[in-house]
């Protein structure tokens, strides 16, 4: 087979399973015209969907920071953070990540991906090793292959399974990285950080925390998961995404450990690449100061979060074990998945679709993302509609 | 690195592939693990699993792409085996 037939043979596996699935990904999206809604088609779709999660995407004090910014200091910054892409915006976003996070240092890279592919590459490497939960995203699975570092995975959340290869370990925990998640994207559930920092504290080993989907959701102040477990000092490094709760693009690593600096000068992913635009990095940190003000916001979403997760178990839809932003219907098998998808989009709500292999053990999942900008009303929608649907959901074969 | 060791780390390895597979596949060190006794990914990640517990070792899962025969298993077992203790 050569390299196109690959390919081939690849949408041919994907159109097998599922063949009426076409416009499922990638759905064009035509208008936005706000946090919840947008048109898809010629249909005014609610936007379920998406990690706007404190809805701050049309913000006036973010947009009007990114208009400034694009006004004094142009469209582009046309290069890297290690030559001519450095400006006063970017020192000062790290600076106020690394003080929200109460750190000595922060770096900005220039995407949440590129923050995982970047920290890990840049701490670990060939014959040191990473201990990483089984439900890892693909950003850090991807950071630990660039490493070259061994990758031991422990079951999803499981402590039994993580503290019996950190004993596997033995010398080697010297050179070992522990990752976690503050919120993992499929089910929505966290990590449990409290007996994490326990077995780091009995074994060894630095401890890397992810808090792309938990910074600004959890915490009184929006830092996420360390805030809310109490643990933030037992952290190694942090990292996260201005993509979801920020609602721009880029992302960021703090950390107490000086040597996080040397990261700058060894990491390909934050040097061979261009640094954040001035709009970018402008309107970041306007949602960042909103952010930490926001906790009117956090109130709102997690009423969101409580009524859609309780409607919807109520119901019986299989849902991950925690309620929080990220709210999961596992379903039987991708066409189920696939039906329930395309019955929401014709109640005009925007929902994701993760099919096998993105989803862990082979699940189909319906993914709702709630965030604090829906109504009530709104979510109740939502819930009669999944309601509603349950029924010829879970007789369809 | 004693003999005995390796042998009972490939007896191992037969044993549960010939459970897991079609009982009239011969399986021997050559026998190529996905494309003659066609293991599905979640069957081969149990068996290694299994043989994790069984010789209270952790295989990095980037060590597995190089393996494609009995004997490169073996092989990659009895390596972590022998450097872990
Ligand atoms: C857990 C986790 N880490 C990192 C990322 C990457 O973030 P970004 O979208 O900024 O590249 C994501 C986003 O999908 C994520 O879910």
């Amino acid at each position: 087979m050569n390299l196109l037939e690959k390919l081939d043979a690849a949408a041919a596996a994907r159109k097998a399973l599922l063949p009426n699935g076409v416009g499922a990904f990638g759905i064009p999206i035509e208008e936005i015209f706000s946090a919840t809604e947008a048109r898809i088609g010629d249909r005014r779709v609610l936007l379920m969907g998406t990690n706007n999660y404190l809805g701050l995407t049309f913000s006036p004090e973010c947009i009007r920071a990114a208009h400034e910014a694009i006004d004094k200091e142009g469209t582009g910054t046309t290069g890297s953070r290690m030559a001519n892409g450095s400006y006063f915006g970017h020192r000062a976003l790290e600076k106020e990540f690394a003080d929200f996070y109460q750190c000595s240092s922060g770096i900005v890279f220039t995407t949440g991906y590129q923050a995982n592919l970047g920290t890990i590459s840049g701490l670990v490497g060939p014959g040191d090793t990473v201990l990483i939960d089984g439900d890892s995203h693909a950003s850090i699975f991807d950071g630990c292959i660039l490493s070259g570092a061994n990758i031991i995975r422990f079951k999803h959340n499981d402590m039994a399974d993580m503290e019996k290869r950190l004993r596997r370990l033995g010398d080697n925990i010297e050179t070992t990285l522990i990752i976690a998640e503050g919120i993992y994207s499929m089910l929505g559930d966290q990590a449990p950080l409290a007996d994490i920092v326990q077995l780091k504290n009995k074994y060894g080993g630095i401890l890397l925390l992810d808090e792309a989907h938990s910074l600004g959701v959890l915490g009184k102040t929006g830092q996420g998961l360390v805030e809310t477990t109490g643990l933030l000092n037992e952290v190694d490094f942090i990292t996260g995404t201005f993509s979801k709760s920020l609602c721009s693009i880029g992302g960021f690593c703090v950390s107490n450990h000086p040597q996080l600096e040397q990261l700058r000068y060894v990491s390909h992913p934050y040097i061979f690449t261009a640094s954040p635009s001035p709009a970018t990095i402008a309107s970041t940190r306007a949602a960042l100061e909103l952010l930490q003000k926001g906790s009117h916001l956090r109130d709102k979403l997690w009423s969101n979060c409580r009524q859609l997760y309780s409607q919807l178990q109520e119901v019986g839809y299989q849902l991950g074990p925690d309620p929080g932003p990220v709210i999961a219907a596992v379903v039987a098998t991708p066409q189920q998945a696939l039906l329930l998808w395309k019955q929401l989009l014709e109640h005009n709500i925007y929902v994701n679709l993760i099919l096998p292999p993105a989803a862990p053990e082979g699940k189909s999942l319906v993914r709702c993302s709630v965030n604090a900008a829906h109504t009530t009303e709104e979510i109740r929608y939502v819930g009669d509609t999944f309601a509603k649907l349950y029924g010829a959901i879970s007789t369809q074969t | 690195m004693t003999e005995s060791n390796y042998d009972e780390i490939m007896k191992l390895l037969c044993d549960r592939l010939s459970d897991l597979t079609n009982a009239d596949v011969l399986i021997t060190p050559e026998t190529n693990l996905i494309n003659q006794l066609s293991i599905d990914s979640i069957k081969l990640l149990n068996l290694i699993m299994e043989i994790e517990d069984a010789f209270d070792i952790s295989i990095p899962i980037n060590a597995l792409t190089d393996v494609q025969t009995v004997r490169e298993l073996a092989n990659l077992v009895h390596k972590i085996k022998t450097t872990s203790s």
